[in-house]
């Protein structure tokens, strides 16, 4: 599970920056592509003010 | 239409590149992916006078402030001050930016903003185009040559380098500019502290009229950067209160600078390539120094009309001769600058000569920084990461 809070995402790009699968992009809002996420959770670390959550062992 | 050159990201980088480019008759197309060139910054605005060497004079409109130098505050409180010769600059970015980018349009380039580039187009083994969205329609534009500009927040330079950036070297950055605050506007104020700011700091980089940009970077961790600004801006009465008129966020590679930022018809430059100084997160003067360089390579791979990844890596000779392997020794300064405790760097701040200081964030005189490290038996290790 990959969720975005867009009340507190201050569309820094942080994340983008990090992702290793390019699975982000930053145009108007964060652009999540499911298809290449991984879920390793670098932008939920990154993130100046914690609006990413990402659970991993959710089926 | 084709274009010489096509540069992703009007910001410093960019910019200079473009204006370069453009300079020398070839024809420049600039994608910028916001919708207001400069806005929103992303940056504490801070900036040394030697941008007027890169720059030429700079109008007053985009300056907010000149400043005369540093403090440097240690966890107990105590500073150093340093005053530069020269002095610095707290811009006004979002005037600044625009008044790069109209530079590069009066030698010649086009710009275009609100244009999100989402891919790039590759045709035997050589990038040779981007694909665009421009106001909810899509659009292709090819070019001899492609630059990535774009700031280490985009997905395009892990589609033409295959990269992306280290979590270890990234600072998490929140800054509120604020205004009604009390503070000596003649400086910047830089705060150092483990149980503050990890590994990074935090900063006041006044702006006049009792406004200035508050901010802190730190080490990505299990508490935000909010956590530590809001922690930071509680202990002090004089900015706590300010009222809050912006708020501005992002994250800074510190490090793990590129050795290649080439492919077959494309360059990265600039924050993109990690060109920010890692000492102190600046990145306005290396992305200016970035995109010259890039355009200085690319026109004579135009001119000898070869842009492969072999004829363009004269960048990376090039950027590595002149700001990489410095900036590689102010590297190793931050990372002996991290491992400090705040016992260290209260200890410090009483032994150290403003002089040195300047010296060490030039990446000089390490040696020196080395030996008032050896003067305590635990951090001679450290000390010898320097030498």
């Amino acid at each position: 599970m990959w969720e975005i809070d867009n009340k507190k995402c201050l569309k820094c790009g942080g994340c983008v920056s990090v992702c290793p699968f390019g699975a982000l992009e930053l145009k108007d809002t964060i652009i999540h592509d499911k298809s290449l996420c991984n879920l390793c959770g670098l932008c939920e670390k990154v993130c100046p003010v914690k609006a990413i959550k990402v659970r991993k062992n959710e089926l | 239409m084709s274009y010489d050159v096509i540069i992703i990201g009007a910001g410093p980088a960019g910019a200079s590149c473009g204006k370069e480019l453009a300079e020398k008759g070839f024809s420049v197309k600039i994608f910028d992916r916001r919708k207001e060139i400069g806005t929103p910054k992303r940056c504490g605005e801070g900036v040394s006078e030697s941008i007027i060497e890169l720059v030429g004079e700079i109008p007053s409109k985009c300056i907010a402030k000149k400043i005369k130098g540093a403090r440097l505050y240690a966890p107990n409180g105590r500073y150093i001050e340093i005053v530069l010769d020269r002095g610095g600059y707290i811009l006004e970015r979002k005037v600044f930016d625009k008044w790069m980018v109209e530079k590069a349009i009066k030698a010649g380039a086009e710009v275009q903003a609100d244009s999100f580039i989402f891919d790039l187009i590759k045709e035997k083994e050589f990038f040779v185009g981007v694909k665009g969205e421009f106001l909810g329609e899509k659009f292709e534009e090819r070019a001899k040559i492609i630059v990535c500009a774009t700031g280490a927040e985009s997905a395009i330079r892990k589609k033409a380098l295959g990269i992306s950036t280290k979590l270890n070297i990234i600072d998490s950055c929140l800054q509120y500019e604020m205004s009604g605050i009390e503070i000596d506007s003649d400086f910047i104020h830089i705060y150092f502290g483990n149980e503050t700011s990890p590994r990074g700091y935090c900063w006041v980089f006044p702006k006049g009229r009792n406004r200035a940009n508050v901010g802190v970077g730190v080490i990505p961790g299990e508490k935000s950067a909010k956590f530590y600004l809001e922690k930071f801006i509680n202990s002090h009465p004089e900015i706590k209160k300010g009222s809050i008129i912006e708020v501005n966020g992002g994250c800074v590679p510190v490090g793990n600078l590129l050795k290649n930022m080439v492919t077959n018809g494309l360059v990265v430059c600039g924050e993109a390539a990690h060109h920010v100084n890692p000492v102190h997160g600046g990145g306005i003067n290396e992305a200016i120094i970035s995109g010259k360089l890039a355009a200085k390579v690319i026109s004579n791979c135009l001119e000898k009309n070869d842009v492969s990844a072999k004829a363009l890596s004269k960048f990376n000779e090039l950027w590595w001769k002149e700001r990489g392997e410095f900036l590689r020794k102010v590297e190793k300064f931050r990372e002996v600058l991290e491992k400090l405790s705040d016992e260290d760097l209260n200890d410090l701040v009483d032994v150290l000569k403003p002089e040195d200081i300047i010296e060490f964030s030039r990446g000089k005189k390490l040696s020196t920084f080395a030996k008032v490290l050896m003067r305590k038996p635990r951090l001679a290790l450290l000390a010898r990461h320097l030498l």
